[in-house]
């Protein structure tokens, strides 16, 4: 408390009120000259402004970025689109002039009115878009009918066009119109409604980078709508371009050779991951869905049994079959339940509790080692190994291997597959593991389940001597004068989870696999070129002991899929594939020489600098033998 | 009864009188503003809205007379902590609805707990420094409590995000502050750190559309699309107003709907458009009257806390007319401050008439000095 005569009194309160009074005068004197201001002095300019009710805005639109493969081929440009738009404070009579519009252009009336009808009222002095995209045709008579229409404009929009219709589509990805919801969450505040955004694939993932900016003219228009004056103007930036991964010519090959066929392939640089395949079929076409794809397209596109709109490469899971079997190898030399030189004898099949497992070879492979079971695919040999080894130890490297789990692919809806645990089965089915599930799962069949990419990543690691890469689909981000914004380096996710050694004998097994007189996939060698990689034929429905189904005879929905995973050249491996046929039966004859042929496309055109011609081995193939 | 006879006589009419003047003007010009380019037939709804809330508001300002200012003084702490804690409450439910974080919902009716708490820290502000004013002003120890009691809902606020009302508070608690006088080393000390801040708070503090919005203001020509096309079709709308306007409903800028949240922030156009330097030179004789009426109820108050608690209400009023009339003419950034019982909005009249309830409070209780 302050002291007594320092206490303030009524006077004290009086001054500084005074104070505070002329403070408040002044301030509203401000208010007052500045109102003064505008209304008195500024009020003539002001209020012939309003009549006239002249000023505009006109939108400029920015280009989206475009896209690149890595040679630097054009996938995704923009083209000049022509878009019908009107004021509504400019056209009148507005039925009038919209109805002689319709009869001009040959466009239904009601249609039209919905456009302007579904904006609302909020906009008088904003145009409005009456019909995208018209005609040449259409936009000759318009222009030649300008003085009849007033307040209809014609707009230069920069429209996304896909150069190769269907090609890499799933990868691409396409646009969509943002909706309501997205312009409110304020994440896109350069865009207004009418814009697209990418809905799918790398038009989705890097649509930060890829949209510009929007632009406009603040402008003075006369009594018909005619621009006198610009008064500011706001330049579009166009955005960012892109330069992928992929390379062009390899996925048209790879889309060649699924045609007619539903599947997926997936080819990366075992080098860094770059991936410079990733086909899935049937695919669609993108410039469908600009500007909004039709009810009916869209219908068909959904009920195609195909699944056109999934992309296979990192959306379908599928057992990973045979192809599994290089986990089982790696699981079983590290854990030393095997060694190079142990050996399995295999008499077509293997005998658990009382059920017999088969070997697709129902006459037996003999004594057989690991290189060769591998070469020859023998279930047998990796039953016992894994009933050695037991699920969670498989698990264990699987998981190592990057199974069952995300790649992180920079692209929405990857799936994670699965790998099974007893834990897992338990608190999924409250069911304890049972000893034969691990039997099927050390081949690869059971509850695993797993991407292609994961596949081709997996196997490329294999190649690459055991370095996991997250696969990278753009290199650099680019402005529009081709210097680089961004630059995307490769990226190391994690390790195989074995030893050198260990790795030299499964690939020598997936090299046999191959190159080798007895291998599964002997047929699809490719002359020069030494190609390490393993077959796999994943059983689409689960089949008792002792069956044997003709598959030819079976339904086509429940014949099995073929697998094909390897990478080449063996020595130093420049590509690693990943190649999956729904229901195509045998990775050897059905997924395999998909591979082959990427790998002579690929490595023949790269450069024809290759390890010595080995004989191909056309004339020793054996009869037609499944995995 | 509590009330007695003197507590009638006492009542202040003129007071009552001036609130009275404004809400039919306010109510006149929102009657235009949301009715032109209005199709639906009748009375359009936000009007009838803004009807109830004014006599919502008119029934919180009669019932906050029922109680003596002073037992504000004991219980402004009780407030305060309420107030925080709905602060605190909208923080964390709006979190978890995934919505707004600034709306507080009880049953059918939606208030900014950020508007109560303005008058709530007036009141603490005033409790305080009733106990510490000095002819040479205040030290910096006794800054130290108001500074907590200030900064808590700042916070709070800031986070929500809503960065104008937290810096009206700012800018109230330190009217209030520099009206009790400070001593000259802590007033220089403080505009010192002030200046200083602004560099901090430019570079960590805004966001970018915050910055934006005031780059704009520094030159409209940086956004002619955005909030510089608004500022334009404003002050298009307020300079063709002249001195008479164009007439009540007549207004074309605001007809066919140029100016942007014609019924909140900007209705002040909507005034000028149609009623002219005329009507304007009305409204804020009607404001100047209200203010000066406050300042004569803070001198006319024997108590202490009595005279702060009614100059920071009249503060508050004075700072939301000028930012907001400031805003519309072009003179000051766009910051969503609404006018004082003009702009549309519940949770803006309510708060205003409790202050107004507060102001008619101290007077009629005037005499009773303690």
């Amino acid at each position: 408390m302050a002291g007594i005569n320092k206490n303030p009194d009524r006077d004290w309160i009086k001054q500084r009120l005074i104070g505070a009074s002329l403070c408040i005068i002044a301030v509203f004197s401000l208010l007052f000259l500045r109102l003064m201001y505008l209304q008195l002095i500024k009020g003539e300019e002001f209020r012939r402004l309003s009549k006239t009710n002249c000023v505009r805005l006109k939108s400029i639109k920015s280009s989206r970025g475009l896209i690149y493969d890595r040679q630097n081929n054009l996938l995704v440009d923009n083209r000049p689109a022509f878009d019908l738009t009107i004021v509504l404070e400019d056209a009148n009579p507005l039925r009038e002039t919209v109805s002689r519009l319709a009869m001009l252009i040959d466009e239904p009336y009601e249609d039209l009115m919905d456009s302007i009808e579904k904006a609302g009222r909020a906009a008088f002095y904003k145009p409005l878009t009456l019909k995208r995209d018209i005609t040449r045709d259409q936009l000759a008579i318009v222009e030649a009918h300008q003085f009849d229409l007033p307040g209809i404009y014609i707009d230069i929009e920069p429209t996304r066009h896909y150069i190769y219709k269907k090609t890499a589509a799933h990868l691409l990805g396409y646009l969509g119109q943002i909706n309501r919801k997205e312009l409110e969450s304020g994440q896109y505040p350069n865009l207004r409604s009418g814009d697209s955004i990418g809905r799918y694939g790398v038009e989705k993932s890097f649509e930060s980078f890829l949209q510009g900016r929007r632009g406009g003219r603040q402008v003075e228009v006369d009594v018909n709508g005619r621009v006198i004056k610009v008064l500011k103007t706001v330049e579009p930036q166009s955005g960012n371009d892109l330069s992928l991964t992929l390379d062009l010519k390899l996925q048209q090959r790879a889309e060649e050779l699924l045609t007619g066929k539903d599947g997926a392939v997936v080819a990366i640089d075992p080098s860094n991951g770059d991936v410079l395949v990733m086909a899935s079929t049937p695919s669609f076409d993108q410039n469908d869905f600009i500007g909004g794809i039709s009810t009916k397209k869209w219908r068909t596109l959904m009920d195609d049994p195909g699944r056109p709109m999934n992309n296979k490469a990192i959306q379908a899971e599928y057992p990973p079959a045979s192809t599994y079997k290089i986990i089982t190898a790696l699981a079983g030399l590290e854990e030393k339940a095997i060694d190079r030189n142990s050996t399995s004898y295999c008499p077509g099949f293997y005998r658990f509790g009382n059920r017999r497992y088969q070997c697709w070879n129902r006459h037996g492979h003999g004594e057989i080692s690991v290189v060769d079971a591998m070469a020859q695919s023998c279930d047998v040999f990796f039953y016992q190994t894994g009933e050695k080894l037991g699920v969670d130890v498989l698990a264990q490297y699987a998981n190592g291997a990057g199974l069952g789990r995300l790649t992180g692919v920079n692209l929405a809806h990857e799936r994670d597959g699965l790998i099974p645990t007893a834990a897992w089965k338990k608190s999924r089915y409250r069911e304890s593991w049972q000893a034969g599930e691990t039997l099927s799962i050390s081949i690869g069949q059971g509850f695993n389940l797993v991407t292609p990419l994961q596949m081709a990543v997996f196997i490329a690691a294999v190649g690459n001597g055991g370095t996991l890469y997250k696969p990278r689909i753009v290199k650099a981000i680019k402005d529009t004068n081709g210097s680089v914004v961004k630059e995307i380096e490769p990226e190391i996710t994690g390790g195989l989870p074995a030893s050198g050694e260990n790795l030299s004998i499964v690939k020598e097994g997936l090299f046999k696999v191959v190159q080798g007189n007895r291998g599964t996939a002997r047929r699809v060698r490719v002359k020069g070129i030494n190609i390490a990689g393993k077959t796999g034929t994943a059983q689409v429905f689960s089949r008792k002991a002792g069956e044997k189904f003709e598959n030819k005879k079976l339904k086509r929905t429940l014949q099995d899929h073929a697998w094909f995973v390897c990478y080449a050249p063996a020595e130093n491996p420049k590509i690693a594939i990943s190649v999956i046929i729904e229901h195509g039966e045998h990775g050897s004859s059905a997924a395999a020489p998909v591979a082959g042929d990427l790998v002579a496309t690929y490595l023949k055109s790269e450069k024809n600098s290759l390890a010595t011609p080995i004989e191909t081995a056309a004339s020793q193939v054996a009869p037609d033998n499944q995995e | 009864m509590m009330f007695d006879r003197r507590l009638i006589e006492n009542f202040d009419w003129g007071f009552l009188g001036i609130i009275c003047l404004i809400c039919i003007a306010g109510l006149v010009i929102l009657y235009s503003a949301v009715t032109a380019g209005w199709d639906g037939a009748g009375v359009h709804p936000l009007f009838k809205r803004q009807v109830v809330w004014m006599g919502v508001g008119f029934i919180v300002m009669m019932s906050t007379l029922v109680v003596d200012f002073r037992e504000l003084n004991k219980m402004n702490l009780f407030i305060y902590i309420l107030c925080v804690g709905l602060l605190v409450s909208t923080l964390v439910t709006g979190t978890m609805g995934g919505g707004s974080r600034r709306w507080l919902v009880i049953g059918p009716l939606r208030m900014q707990s950020s508007e109560l708490m303005k008058i709530s820290l007036i009141m603490s502000l005033a409790a305080v420094y009733s106990n510490n004013v000095s002819l040479e002003g205040l030290g910096f120890r006794n800054l130290i409590k108001p500074a907590i009691l200030c900064l808590i809902p700042f916070g709070l606020i800031v986070i929500q995000p809503d960065l104008g009302t937290g810096l009206l508070l700012l800018l109230i608690a330190g009217s209030i502050t520099l009206f009790v006088k400070v001593e000259k080393k802590v007033f220089f000390t403080l505009a010192g750190l002030g200046f200083s801040a602004v560099p901090l708070v430019w570079f960590f503090g805004l966001k970018e559309y915050q910055k934006g919005r005031i780059l704009t203001f520094l030159d409209p020509d940086r956004d002619p699309l955005g909030a510089g096309y608004h500022i334009i079709q404003s002050k298009i709308a307020i300079g063709s107003g002249m001195i008479t306007g164009k007439g009540f409903l007549q207004g074309t800028q605001n007809k066919l709907n140029f100016l942007p949240e014609q019924h909140t922030d900007f209705i002040l156009s909507v005034l000028a458009e149609e009623w002219g330097l005329v009507g304007c030179g009305v409204l804020l004789v009607l404001y100047f009257f209200l203010l000066f009426w406050g300042l004569n109820i803070a001198y006319a108050c024997r108590n202490m806390f009595g005279s702060l608690l009614a100059f920071g209400v009249t503060i508050m009023i004075f700072w939301q007319i000028f930012i907001n009339i400031g805003m519309v003419m072009g003179l000051m950034p766009v910051v969503g401050v609404p006018l004082p019982l003009v702009s549309y909005g519940g949770s803006s009249v309510v708060t205003n008439m409790v202050g107004f309830g507060i102001l008619l409070n101290i007077s009629m209780r005037k005499f009773t000095s303690g």
